[in-house]
C-alpha cells in the first residue's frame, strides 16, 4: 500500500499531561483535565477563543454515566460556542479527527484532549463490556486474561520468552524514572503471576490521568513552536473482533497503518508504542520492523502509566515532545484500542519541515 | 504550501443511502445484523461493493443504550471494516449528523475517496430514559429523561413569544401524517386526528404524549465519495455545500435554552459556506431535529427561517406542511422515528434524498437545496449540513 501524503503541513506544537495516579478521588474529571488544558494553551500563548477546532476522547463506561464528556466541555470554556467534536475512544483518534479537519483547511489550529478515571470501578471488569455482547461478554473474560492468551501464543510460537518480557518491563520502568508524570517510575519487582504467563510486572498500572495536545498548520505551527513535530503521515486500521480468527502473534493492522503513514520510507529514531502489556511490545516491534537502534518508549510507555483513553494520545504527545526538545528527528507514535491490539493507529512525526 | 492558504477541498457527494425499517424492537436481528442491513442498502443504492469502501465512520448515542462499551470494535466485521480505518464519533443527540460530517471531511481532505458512514440505535436493548438518568453527584439530574429537561424550555418559548398552545399539536399531526408516506418511518398512525393529538395524555407539561418521539430500533447509512466517484454514480448524487458543528456549555447563567447561540452560529456557518443569504427563500426543504413538537417553531427561529418570536406563525399558517412553502420534516421526522444515535444521520440522509429526487411519496417537488439538522445534549451540540442537486461552485 502506498503511503498517503497529506496536502497540508500539520504539526503537534504543544503537549501536556497530568501526573498519573492510582486514584484521584479528590478530583472530578473536569478538575483533572483543566490544568492540562491550561498548560498546553500556556505553552502556545493561545486562548480558547483562538482555537479553530476542538476534539476529545473519553468513555462513558469509565465515567459510569451517559454523555460524560459534556461536563469536561464545560471546563474547556466553550463560550462563545466552539467548533467541537468527540470520539468515544482513546484521544489518539480525536487527534486523527482533528488532523483531518486541519487538512480540509477549515481550521488552522486544534485542541485535542482526553482523559480517563479507571479508579472508581474495576477496569478489568469494565473492559469486558467492549466484547461481543452475545457470545463473549457474557463470559466476562477480563483484559489481563485476554492479554495472557496473546502472550502465551507468543511464547508457544517462540517469539519471546519470560526473561525477555521481564527485560521489557525493567527497561520501561527504568526509563520512567526520568518521567515526572509516570505512575510507576523506577525499578519494580517482576512479581507473581497475575494470569499466567503474565506477571504483575508485565501488566500496566491502573490509574487516572489526562493529556492534551495542540495541532497547528503550516506557518501557524512555526509561529507557535520553535521546532514543530510535523505529522508526515497518520493512519489507523482495525482487525476482526473475535480473537479466534486473528493471529495474536501478529498485528497486520499496525503494519498496514504504518505503511500508509509512510513509516517504512526512512528509519525512525524513536518509537512511542502503546503496549500496555510487555508481550504487546514484542508484537508491535515485529509488525513495525523496529530494531535495537530505535529508542522505544523513552517515556516508560503504558507500562509506567496507562490512563485508559489517554494513554494513546500520550504516545503521540511524548513522541512530539522529543522532537520539540531536539531529542528526535523522526519518530513513530502508536496507539491501540480494543482487546489484544484489535485497532491500531500509527503516526510519523518529523522535526524538520519536509521539502516539496 | 502555506498553512494560511486554505487548501481547495474535494467536493463531497452522497451516492448511497440506506435505512432500516424503524420499529420499536427488532428482536429478529442482533446489533450487527441491524447495522449491516442499513449498510448493505446504502451500498446497493450506490451500486458499490464492500471493496469500494476505503473507511468506515460510525456514530451512536451513549453506549449505555445497548450496554456495549465502544461497540464499533465488535461491529468491525459486520461493517466490512476489517483491514480498514474505522472511526467512532459520539456527540450526544447530534451524533448522527456529526458522524456524517466527520466522514465527509475524510473525503474533503482527500484522505479517502469513498467512505461508508453509519449511525444506529437499538433502543430495545435497554431503556433510554433511565440510561439518561443515572445520578451524578453535585449535578442536577436529567429529570426523568429528555422530556423533563426540555419541557421548561418549551414553556419559556410559549411565554416569550405568546404562541397559542395549539401549535405543538399541529406539528405532531403534520409529522405523523408525513410519516405515512415514508415506508421506513416507525410510527404509521393511520387513524390519527388533530383532536386525538390534543386529547393525548400530558407527560411533561406542556408536552403531550403524541407530541413526543418514539423509542426506535434503527440504523441509517450513507456512502460519501469524491468527484470521480460521483461521476460513476448510477443515480443523481446529493452534493454537500456546507457543514458545521458547534458546541456550548450545558449550564451557565447566560445560556438561552430557547434559542441557543451554538445553533444560530452553526446555521450561519453552513449558510456562509453554501452562499445562502436568505434561508427562507433559498432552501427548499428542511429535515430538522424535532423530538418534541414545539421544537419546530423554536428551531425555525434558531435556524434563521423566521424572525425571533415568529416561528410559530409559519407553523400555524401551514408553511411547514409537505405542500407548504417551506416543508419541514417531510419524512415524518424524529417525532415519527427516533433511533437516537441514528436520528441526526436520518435528517442528513433525508435532506440528501430530497435533492436527489429519491424521496418517493414524501418528495418535495423540485427540491434543489435542503438542510439537515441535528442537536443534542442540553441543547448544546449542533451539527448541520446543506446539500444541493449540483456540485458546489469553485
Amino acid at each position: 500500500m502506498t503511503p498517503h501524503r497529506p496536502d497540508r503541513e500539520v504539526a503537534i506544537v504543544a503537549f501536556a499531561q497530568s501526573d498519573h495516579r492510582r486514584r484521584t478521588d479528590d478530583l472530578s474529571e473536569v478538575e483533572m483535565v483543566m490544568p492540562v488544558l491550561h498548560e498546553v494553551l500556556r505553552q502556545t500563548g493561545l486562548k480558547t477563543s483562538d482555537i479553530g477546532f476542538t476534539c476529545s476522547g473519553s468513555s462513558d463506561y469509565l465515567a459510569g454515566r451517559a454523555f460524560s464528556f459534556t461536563m469536561a466541555l464545560d471546563g474547556v470554556g466553550a463560550w462563545p460556542p466552539i467548533s467541537e467534536s468527540h470520539v468515544e475512544t482513546d484521544g489518539a483518534w480525536a487527534l486523527y479527527e482533528a488532523w483531518v479537519k486541519l487538512l480540509t483547511g477549515e481550521a488552522d489550529t486544534a485542541l485535542v484532549y482526553s482523559y480517563g478515571k479507571a479508579s472508581p470501578g474495576s477496569v478489568r471488569d469494565v473492559l469486558t463490556r467492549q466484547l461481543d455482547p452475545y457470545y463473549l461478554a457474557p463470559l466476562w473474560p477480563d483484559s489481563v486474561a485476554l492479554a495472557a492468551l496473546q502472550a502465551q501464543a507468543l511464547l508457544d510460537a517462540g517469539a519471546t520468552d519470560e526473561p525477555a518480557l521481564a527485560a521489557i518491563a525493567a527497561r520501561s520502568r527504568q526509563d520512567a524514572a526520568d518521567n515526572p508524570h509516570a505512575q510507576l517510575p523506577g525499578a519494580r519487582p517482576q512479581g507473581e503471576y497475575l494470569v499466567q504467563p503474565l506477571r504483575t510486572g508485565d501488566c500496566p498500572p491502573i490509574g487516572d490521568g489526562a493529556a492534551a495536545v495542540i495541532l497547528a498548520a503550516g506557518d501557524r505551527a512555526r509561529e507557535l513552536c520553535s521546532r514543530p513535530a510535523w505529522i508526515r503521515g497518520m493512519d489507523h486500521r482495525i482487525e476482526a473482533h473475535s480473537l479466534g480468527v486473528r493471529d495474536l502473534t501478529d498485528s497486520p493492522s499496525t503494519r498496514l497503518a504504518a505503511e500508509r503513514a509512510g513509516a517504512f520510507e526512512a528509519p525512525v529514531d524513536t518509537a512511542e508504542l502503546h503496549a500496555p502489556f510487555t508481550s504487546q511490545e514484542v508484537v508491535l516491534r515485529r509488525a513495525l520492523d523496529l530494531d535495537e537502534s530505535v529508542r522505544v518508549n523513552p517515556s516508560g510507555g503504558a507500562l509506567a502509566a496507562n490512563p485508559v483513553m489517554a494513554a494513546g494520545l500520550i504516545r503521540l504527545g511524548e513522541a512530539a515532545a522529543r522532537i520539540h526538545r531536539g531529542d528526535s528527528d523522526r519518530a513513530l507514535a502508536h496507539a491501540t484500542s480494543g482487546p489484544c491490539l484489535q485497532q491500531n493507529l500509527v503516526a510519523v512525526l518529523e522535526g524538520e519541515p519536509h521539502v516539496r | 504550501m502555506s498553512g494560511k492558504a486554505v487548501t481547495s477541498k474535494e467536493p463531497v457527494a452522497v451516492v448511497g443511502i440506506g435505512q432500516t425499517k424503524h420499529v420499536a424492537a427488532r428482536r429478529d436481528v442482533s446489533i450487527a445484523g441491524l447495522v449491516r442491513e442499513a449498510a448493505v442498502r446504502a451500498l446497493e443504492d450506490a451500486e458499490l461493493t464492500w471493496a469500494d469502501i476505503d473507511a468506515v465512520v460510525i456514530g451512536k448515542a451513549p453506549d449505555f443504550f445497548e450496554g456495549v462499551m465502544m461497540p464499533e470494535l465488535y461491529l468491525a466485521d459486520a461493517l466490512g471494516a476489517v483491514g480498514k480505518p474505522m472511526l467512532r464519533v459520539h456527540t450526544a443527540g447530534s451524533v448522527g449528523g456529526s458522524t456524517a460530517l466527520v466522514a465527509a471531511n475524510l473525503v474533503a481532505a482527500r484522505v479517502h475517496r469513498t467512505v461508508l458512514t453509519l449511525a444506529f440505535e437499538k433502543q430495545s436493548e435497554s431503556n433510554a430514559m433511565w440510561g439518561l438518568s443515572l445520578p451524578v453527584p453535585f449535578q442536577q439530574p436529567l429529570l426523568a429523561g429528555a422530556g423533563g429537561f426540555f419541557a421548561p424550555h418549551v414553556r419559556a418559548y410559549m411565554r416569550r413569544t405568546g404562541a397559542p398552545d395549539t401549535i405543538g399539536s399541529l406539528v405532531a399531526y403534520k409529522d405523523r401524517r408525513n410519516a405515512l408516506k415514508n415506508p421506513y418511518a416507525h410510527l404509521h398512525e393511520h387513524d390519527l386526528t388533530l383532536e386525538k393529538v390534543q386529547a393525548s395524555p400530558m407527560l411533561w407539561d406542556p408536552i403531550r404524549y403524541s407530541e413526543t418521539c418514539p423509542s426506535s430500533d434503527g440504523a441509517c447509512a450513507m456512502v460519501l465519495t469524491d468527484r470521480t466517484g460521483a461521476a460513476r454514480s448510477p443515480r443523481p448524487p446529493a452534493w454537500v455545500h456546507g457543514g458545521a458543528m458547534r458546541s456550548e456549555p450545558t449550564l451557565f447563567a447566560g445560556k438561552d435554552f430557547v434559542s441557543p447561540r451554538a445553533g444560530r452560529d452553526c446555521a450561519a456557518d453552513v449558510y456562509r459556506q453554501a452562499g445562502i443569504t436568505d434561508p427562507r427563500r433559498e432552501i427548499d426543504a428542511v429535515e430538522m431535529y424535532v423530538p418534541f413538537s414545539w421544537y419546530e417553531p423554536m428551531w425555525l427561529e434558531n435556524l434563521g427561517f423566521a424572525e425571533e418570536g415568529e416561528g410559530w406563525k409559519l407553523t400555524e399558517a401551514g408553511v411547514t406542511e409537505l405542500d407548504g412553502d417551506l416543508p419541514v420534516n417531510p419524512s415524518g421526522g424524529v417525532l415519527s422515528t427516533n433511533p437516537i444515535g441514528a436520528s441526526g444521520m436520518i435528517r442528513f440522509a433525508e435532506a440528501a434524498l430530497q435533492v436527489r429526487g429519491e424521496a418517493g411519496e414524501h418528495q418535495v417537488d423540485g427540491a434543489r437545496r435542503a438542510l439537515g439538522h441535528a442537536y443534542g445534549g442540553g441543547a448544546q451540540f449542533f451539527s448541520m449540513w446543506l446539500v444541493g442537486d449540483t456540485p458546489p461552485a469553485g
